[in-house]
Order: C-alpha cells, then sequence, then structure tokens
C-alpha cells in the first residue's frame, strides 16, 4: 500500500471504529440475538431458530403496532408534505408578514417532542383543554381524545404532521428560491394562470426535493415515538402503539431482550425497503435536472 | 383572492403557533386562569419558582449542556477526519468504506437500542453522559455533509500549502476548515438541536439525576406525582424547551439557513 492510502485510513480509522461499533456491529448482534432465547442468569442464551419470529406472527400487539405504524405512516408523509409545499409557496410569495409565518411554522421543528407532548397533552385533556373548551362553544365538548380508542391515533398523528411539516417546509423554500424568476416571467407572458404555472413548472422542478423529503418523511415515521411516551404510552388498549415504542417495552419494560431483537428487524427491513426505494427513485430524479 | 389566500395563511400560522402561546399563558398564570382566558389576569413567574424548586433541573440542565457539548466536539473531529480523507485521498477499499458510512442515514442509532444497551452494559458505562454521546460521536451525515464541502475547495490551495511545506494535517486545519465555516455551523445547529432534544436513547440508558438530560428529566418530572398542575408542567416543559427557543427566536435567519444549508446534499 502506497503512504497516500495508509494515511487515507489512518484518517477514517476513528470514525469507522465508531460505526462498527455502535452502529455495523449492533446490527449484526440484532440479527444473532433474534435467532436466541433472552439470556437468563449468566448462562449462555440458547439458539431456538425462529421461534422468536413465530411468536411474533401469532403475537396480535406486534400486527396491531405494525397497522398502527402503517396508519401513522399514511396520515403523516402525505399531509405533512402537501403543508410543508404550501408553507413553502406562501413563505416565498411576497405576502405581507412572510418572516412572522415562517418563524410560526419553523419553530415545532427546534421544540424537544417530548416537551411538545405535554403541550398537546394538556391541548386534549377533556374540559380543560383548549381543543375540549372551543368546541364545547358548539355544544361538541365532553370527548376524550386521547382515551378513546377511535380517536388516539389520529391525535398522535396530527402531533406529528404539526411537527414535521415545518422543517420539510425549509427544503421546499431552498428549492424554490432554486427556480430562476425568469421562469415566471415566462409564463405571465404566455399568459398562464397561477394555478397552471405551478402544476407545469414549479411542481415538477420541486420533484427531487419531495422525493427527498418523502425518505426522511418514511425514516421518522419508524423513528418519531418520544410523544407516545407523554401522551397515550401505546394505549388505550394499544391504540396508538407504533412498531419503535412496541420494541422500548418489549425490551426494556418486560426485558424480552431476545423478541425485542426479533421486532428490531422489523424495523430495519422497513428502513432497508425505504434505502431501496430511494435508490430506485433516484434514477427518476434524473429526469428533472 | 390574494387576500384570502393571505387570511389563509396567517389562519394556519396562528394555529401553528397556538399550542405554544396556550402554554405560556398557562405557564406565566396563577392555576386559577390556566383555563380561563381574561385580559385581566395578574402575571406570575411562580410557577416557574415552583418548577424550579421541585426538580433537579439545574442539574438536568447541566447534563444535558455537558451532552450536547461532548457529542458536537467529538463529531467535528471524527467527521472532519473521515471527510477529508474521503475527499481528498484515494485508496483501495473506498467506495465500500464509503457504503459502510452512508448505512447509518438510514439505519440511525434510535433504532439499535436494545443491541446498543448491551454494549454499554458490557462495557460498564451505563447512566453515565458518554453512554448517551457514544452511538452518535460518528456521524454519517456530518461525514457526508463536510465531504461535499471539502471537495469544492480548489486543489491549487492544496498544493500551494504543500510547496511551502505542510503536511496533510496542517492543510486540512488552515486551508480546509476555515473555507467550511458556514457548514460547520450549520452543522453544530443541527446537532446542537437533535441532541437537546433527543429523548428516547438517554432514557434507556440513563436512571439517575446525575446523568438524564433535560428531556428525560422533564418526563421524570411531568409522569411523577404532581398530580396534573399543569400551570408547573407548562412551566417546567417552557423551561426545557428555554435555551434553543431563545437562541431561535434571536438568530431567526442562521437557524433557517443552516437547516435549509445541511439539507441540501
Amino acid at each position: 500500500m502506497s503512504r497516500n492510502a495508509v494515511h487515507g485510513w489512518l484518517l477514517l480509522l476513528p470514525a469507522l471504529a465508531f460505526l462498527a461499533l455502535f452502529t455495523h456491529w449492533p446490527v449484526l448482534g440484532t440479527i444473532w440475538d433474534s435467532f436466541h432465547a433472552t439470556p437468563k442468569g449468566g448462562r449462555p442464551a440458547p439458539w431456538v431458530g425462529l421461534e422468536n419470529y413465530q411468536v411474533m406472527l401469532s403475537d396480535e400487539v406486534f400486527w396491531q403496532s405494525l397497522r398502527n405504524n402503517l396508519w401513522y405512516a399514511l396520515g403523516t408523509i402525505p399531509v405533512s408534505i402537501a403543508l410543508a409545499m404550501l408553507m413553502a409557496l406562501w413563505v416565498n410569495s411576497a405576502m405581507r408578514g412572510r418572516t412572522w409565518l415562517r418563524m410560526a411554522f419553523f419553530t415545532p421543528t427546534i421544540l424537544p417532542m417530548i416537551a411538545v407532548a405535554n403541550i398537546w397533552l394538556f391541548f386534549y385533556t377533556p374540559q380543560y383543554g383548549l381543543l375540549d373548551q372551543f368546541l364545547s362553544l358548539f355544544g361538541a365538548g365532553g370527548r376524550n381524545w386521547l382515551g378513546d380508542p377511535s380517536t388516539a391515533l389520529a391525535c398522535v398523528i396530527v402531533v406529528a404532521i404539526w411537527k414535521e411539516a415545518g422543517f420539510f417546509m425549509i427544503f421546499y423554500l431552498a428549492a424554490l428560491q432554486a427556480i430562476p424568476p425568469s421562469l415566471a416571467e415566462a409564463a405571465a407572458i404566455e399568459g398562464a394562470s397561477r394555478g397552471y404555472y405551478f402544476r407545469r413548472v414549479v411542481f415538477p422542478l420541486l420533484m427531487p426535493t419531495t422525493l427527498f423529503v418523502m425518505v426522511n418523511a418514511v425514516i421518522n415515521s419508524v423513528r418519531l415515538v418520544d410523544h407516545i411516551f407523554v401522551m397515550t404510552r401505546g394505549g388505550p388498549n394499544n391504540a396508538t402503539s407504533l412498531l419503535l415504542y412496541y420494541v422500548y417495552s418489549v425490551g426494556f419494560s418486560f426485558w424480552d431482550t431476545a423478541y425485542a431483537a426479533a421486532l428490531t428487524i422489523v424495523l430495519l427491513v422497513l428502513l432497508a425497503a425505504a434505502a431501496i426505494g430511494q435508490f430506485v427513485f433516484l434514477d427518476k430524479r434524473v429526469h428533472y435536472q | 383572492m390574494r387576500r384570502l389566500e393571505t387570511a389563509a395563511a396567517w389562519l394556519l400560522g396562528f394555529l401553528w403557533i397556538l399550542p405554544l402561546l396556550y402554554a405560556v399563558w398557562t405557564a406565566f398564570h396563577a392555576a386559577e386562569f390556566s383555563t380561563r382566558f381574561s385580559l385581566a389576569a395578574p402575571l406570575t413567574l411562580d410557577n416557574f419558582r415552583r418548577a424550579w424548586e421541585a426538580a433537579p433541573f439545574a442539574r438536568y440542565f447541566l447534563n444535558s449542556f455537558m451532552l450536547v457539548t461532548m457529542v458536537l466536539s467529538a463529531q467535528l473531529v471524527l467527521c472532519t477526519l473521515a471527510a477529508y480523507s474521503f475527499a481528498r485521498y484515494e485508496f483501495r477499499g473506498k467506495d465500500t468504506a464509503f457504503v459502510l458510512v452512508l448505512l447509518q442515514l438510514m439505519i440511525m442509532p434510535d433504532v439499535l437500542i436494545v443491541e446498543n444497551y448491551r454494549t454499554m452494559s458490557r462495557m460498564g458505562v451505563l447512566d453515565s453522559v458518554p453512554a448517551i454521546a457514544l452511538p452518535y460521536v460518528a456521524s454519517a451525515f456530518g461525514i457526508f455533509l463536510l465531504r461535499q464541502t471539502f471537495k469544492t475547495v480548489p486543489r491549487e490551495l492544496d498544493e500551494a500549502a504543500r510547496v511551502e511545506g505542510a503536511g496533510a494535517l496542517r492543510i486540512l486545519w488552515s486551508v480546509y476548515v476555515p473555507l467550511a465555516r458556514p457548514v460547520y455551523l450549520a452543522y453544530g445547529l443541527v446537532s446542537v438541536s437533535y441532541h437537546w432534544n433527543n429523548f428516547l436513547w438517554p432514557l434507556i440508558v440513563t436512571n439517575s439525576v446525575t446523568s438524564r438530560p433535560v428531556t428525560v428529566g422533564l418526563q421524570v418530572f411531568s409522569s411523577g406525582d404532581q398530580g396534573i398542575d399543569w400551570s408547573i408542567i407548562t412551566a417546567a416543559t417552557l423551561m426545557s424547551c428555554g435555551p434553543l427557543l431563545v437562541a431561535f427566536l434571536l438568530f431567526q435567519r442562521q437557524f433557517v439557513q443552516s437547516f435549509m444549508r445541511a439539507g441540501i446534499r
């Protein structure tokens, strides 16, 4: 090896060592552990083959968490992306008070999810909460939003949308500012309406950003579970149990680490699918550049 | 039509800030006004005082402060070195190494909680601030961001420094690092706000006052025996967001631009 190569590896070494220890090794460890029983009392864990996965297939709570997570993703991703686009268009236009608007939209991004969840918990509280007080003006109050299995997941989704939309707005804002103003002028000369200009020019130009944001949104729909801890703890009746939350409760409330490892594998497969999705989409990106 | 759109935008902006305004109202008024809105309600800091006294928030803030300092300084060193290698060195296995790094963009430490907990327990560092920091110090995002920036540095600058007899690290420090300053600022802001706000991993790996960051402290406090005294809980909540929120309001433009810069790759 040349001296240059040695230097290159030496510079990489510290970062790679930490990555290996806390990312690559744990991934392999998760796979390994998912085929073993949970170790008890210092003895090595026995090999159990696919038993953890068989348990998973007949575990109602797992299926419910998976379903919830799917709804959580379907609820948050499209709405937060659409809102983010709308917000960016508004903030980027010559609207009055747009600095103020940008601040209002972006603020949730920098607040801790756990703190935000406290505020929203108060917001949803029956009788005292702002939501119920507002609704009672129309005689529709007295509802326990977070205590009812039919509304709890929707409430949690709203919080995630509120937290994410302003963050995604930033990327759209950057993309909008990169569109040359001459395009808008040309469209105006041709007599194109604003709606037409958006559909035919702006929206396609935003496509790479949309894909980037979408991948982020997919990852977040797996990762963003902090507010569950404060608002519902997965309840009522597992109505808001998301996969990562379920991994936490299996691994650190019931201390069944082997089963938690098998559940983590499901998360990793979902994330890998998102990665492959991004890879496939990258080709389409070229179209628009 | 335009006017209608402005009204809609303002309505959405108001809705977006409403939960926060509501929390501010409750935190700064006595409990009897927490759900009654009256302009005559007297302002008070009493809720903040009581929250501050009810839990060791000073210690939590210190822990959070140590955590973000530790994570950021380690990240800056490790990511700078690795990014320099990826941007300016040619060697066999470089592409494989890069893929191994990028893997972390998809599989974040956040989902590997079970195995990382086991590692920390084997290392005997459970319930300490370094244990919270360790999984995050090598950041694929930071490496990627800095690599892209370093690649734009003209090679002539490099060679000019080399002619003057500067070594590789010397060149990195005096040519590359200064040129990447805005990217460092952007990355720093994103990293600090991420780790100040992080919750799940710190919750798992800490269990005492001496290591808990503010987010975990807040959760322990508000789910503890406070009953549901919303005035105190919202005061504690605002306290925990306080430093970032104040910094954001003061340096709004830098924050937005930093998050923008960090997002475009």
